[in-house]
């Protein structure tokens, strides 16, 4: 299996390594607070840093999301976004320099049609798909899909997941694979947990692939926490819940810009495993 | 009611595979890797109790001494007369232990979890008949509770929410979403996610990701073994039609299991038409949805183009779903089970004359296979037999029904 893809976001990652730091990966769901508002967001994220942007598509049903994701997904599906405003946000980001992975629950992917979906993405710029409720085991369209049209495919693993599914769901990924640092639901946590440290650890015995934490982090220091052992770190609670704060939305954009140039310091303050 | 006309759906995405935990195209794993070990050691767990005959004793003794079993079979002559002159038996599942056909799977799962070494269970419920009989079960066992519950479901099962506090289960409303099953289901998946450790999600139905549905199947077949036997001394014959109501569709797999292999026996999950097809308010799904997932398995789901889950509705907390298990999405497009759907008024028609003819108060939900019942008699004649699973008992329902008939003005009906 390839490592990655042309358009996947294997490159990134590599350069990130190169300069001795961890990538940072930053998620905000389309349509919240409204189709371009999110798309102006997510083009702040890359302007104040974000190496890789995580486009949320929002779903009547987020069950591995907590409380802030849920209440913008149902904002942004009040105010009418489409599956169709995806493709927009993913060419946009692309089109500022990042590669986008596209985070969605199955059913929005089964209903569009898998093989679909994957050319839709292919077209507009996306570098692949992070999937919550999907395991490789019930993948079948979607390896073959991301296979015909060059995408990367993120599948998690958990504190939970035993050696032998340590093993399967690594060698399914491609791109890389996202530990998620805890057992829950997605939502700010005040400390990184040691199991995050843990997954990542019982992960690199059984796969080459880089490794990228996300769940819970929301400041610099829990950033550079996590690059110390992760490949990249994820935030996505954390961005959403300042896009959610009062004030104009040309404010917003603001904080969120300092939030993750905060980020985007801590990343780079992460002290590799082997200098620990 | 209606005959469902022929689905607009297309077939499912995923190939049909045989593979463990899916009923043809449907079922499956569509979950958080998170917990898929704790659907590995939950597996393990009941297919060893499967061939424990420890296990088996146990919940046989429960079933005797707790739950009431086996439950009678009761042939309703007056009721029958507004069925065409057929012969109706209703399985009286309405007279275990906490009203319901619940407290069967219930037991066994609760059993399960102690022997996996858990001291926890959370469940969702739409009702609240599953919530009490979970409550119930983590009383008798010493478990700790807690029961996810649609706010508009709290409101309008208000008495069965105190009943699960009576039993010392905590009661959590969610408000988000339509705020009834659907979202209960979520908020517990959430809540299983975070603590799988400890505890046990203790799915009330056929639904959710392998190996709930065929489990909870398993753990109900008792309704059907039992029925077919009792009908086969009471009647002579096996019936013409089985009938049950579908929401999740526990209580109508329970009944149907034993019968599938008589090719000669119909058997019929009436569905929620709620205010009818054309309001968009029901949870009629094999007329209206097609193959999607929701909470972990693939079924026939109401969504809308982009797949996002469409909200239902029914005068029955308990059918107010809009998927359905697996295995019914399979008997229903291999042609072994048909599906209709009543609206609210027929049940409520069929509510209030079970009442009055038989002096038994049905819940709501299994007034739907009463509906049923009335318009299949008909279809059939005076010839057939019919088994109707009375899946509850309606005290919960007397705020909605005394509503419906005006009778907390003192109007009569």
């Amino acid at each position: 299996m390839t490592a990655t893809t042309s358009r996947g976001v294997g490159e990134v990652l590599a350069r990130c390594r190169a300069e001795g730091r961890a990538a940072l990966i930053g998620y905000l769901p389309v349509g919240y607070p409204s189709v371009e508002g999110s798309i102006e967001a997510m083009i702040a994220l890359v302007e104040g840093g974000c190496d890789i942007v995580e486009v949320g598509v929002p779903y009547s049903d987020p069950l591995m999301d907590g409380p802030v994701i849920q209440a913008a997904a149902a904002a942004a599906l009040a105010c009418g976004s489409r599956v169709d405003d995806v493709f927009r946000a993913t060419a946009a980001v692309r089109a500022h320099g990042a590669p986008p992975l596209v985070m969605s629950y199955w059913n929005l992917i089964l209903r569009r049609g898998v093989d679909r979906f994957a050319a839709d993405l292919a077209e507009h710029g996306g570098a692949g798909l992070i999937t919550p409720d999907l395991i490789p085991e019930e993948a079948e369209d979607w390896l073959a899909a991301s296979d015909t049209h060059g995408l990367d495919r993120c599948f998690l693993i958990a504190p939970s997941s035993t050696a032998e599914r340590l093993a399967v769901v690594t060698s399914a990924c491609r791109g890389f694979v996202y530990a998620a640092s805890t057992m829950g639901v997605t939502g700010a946590r005040t400390s990184v947990s040691g199991a995050a440290y843990d997954i990542v650890r019982r992960a690199r015995e059984v796969t080459a692939q880089p490794i990228c934490v996300g769940l819970g982090v929301s400041t610099r220091e829990q950033a550079a926490e996590l690059a110390g052992v992760a490949d990249g770190v994820i935030v996505g609670s954390a961005l959403v819940r300042v896009l959610a704060g009062d004030g104009e939305l040309s404010q917003r954009l603001e904080s969120l810009r300092e939030l993750v140039a905060q980020l985007a310091a801590g990343v780079r303050e992460g002290v590799r495993e082997g200098e620990r | 009611m209606s005959q469902h006309p022929e689905a607009p759906a297309s077939p499912p995405a995923q190939a049909p595979a045989p593979r463990p935990g899916r009923f043809g195209p449907f079922g499956g794993r569509y979950v958080p890797e998170a917990l898929v070990p704790a659907l590995e050691q939950l597996d393990e767990a009941r297919l060893k109790a499967a061939v424990d005959p420890e296990f088996a004793a146990e919940l046989a003794r429960l079933h005797r001494s707790y739950t009431g079993r086996p439950s009678i079979l009761t042939e309703v002559p007056r009721f029958a007369a507004h069925c065409g002159g057929a012969r109706v038996f209703l399985k009286r599942e309405d007279l275990n232990h906490t009203g319901s056909h619940k407290i069967n799977n219930v037991l066994a799962q609760a059993l399960l979890t102690q022997r996996m070494g858990k001291r926890r269970v959370i469940a969702e419920t739409g009702a609240g008949q599953h919530g009490v009989a979970t409550a119930t079960a983590a009383a008798l066992m010493g478990l700790e509770c807690t029961v996810y519950m649609g706010k508009v479901d709290t409101e309008r099962q208000a008495l069965n929410v105190a009943r699960m506090k009576m039993l010392g289960a905590q009661v959590v409303a969610v408000e988000h979403g339509s705020a009834t099953l659907k979202d209960a289901i979520n908020e517990a998946l959430r809540d299983w996610v975070t603590n799988v450790d400890t505890t046990h999600y203790l799915i009330g139905t056929v639904t959710g990701p392998h190996p709930f549905p065929e489990m909870v199947r398993d753990f109900h077949k008792i309704i059907g073994e039992e029925a077919r036997s009792q009908i086969l001394v009471e009647a002579g014959r096996l019936p013409d039609a089985v009938i049950a109501c579908v929401g999740g569709g526990s209580n109508a797999m329970g009944i149907f299991h034993a019968f599938v292999p008589d090719a000669g026996v119909r058997l019929i999950g009436i569905e929620a038409g709620g205010e009818g097809l054309e309001s968009g308010r029901h949870a009629a799904r094999f007329a209206s949805a097609s193959p999607g997932v929701l909470h972990g398995a693939m079924s026939y789901l109401m969504q809308d183009e982009d797949g996002q889950t469409v909200e239902s509705h029914s005068i029955s907390a308990g059918l107010d779903y809009p998927s359905v298990g697996p295995e019914h999405s399979w008997l229903r497009d291999s042609g072994r089970a048909e599906y209709r759907y009543a609206v609210d008024g027929q049940v409520m028609e069929a509510f209030q004359l079970l009442c009055r003819t038989e002096g038994i108060i049905p819940a709501l939900e299994s007034a739907h296979a009463l509906a049923g019942a009335m318009e299949i008699g008909r279809e059939v004649g005076p010839d057939a037999l019919l088994l109707v699973n009375l899946s509850g008992r309606g005290d919960k329902d007397m705020h909605t029904a005394a509503t419906y008939f005006g009778l907390l003005d003192g109007e009569t009906s």
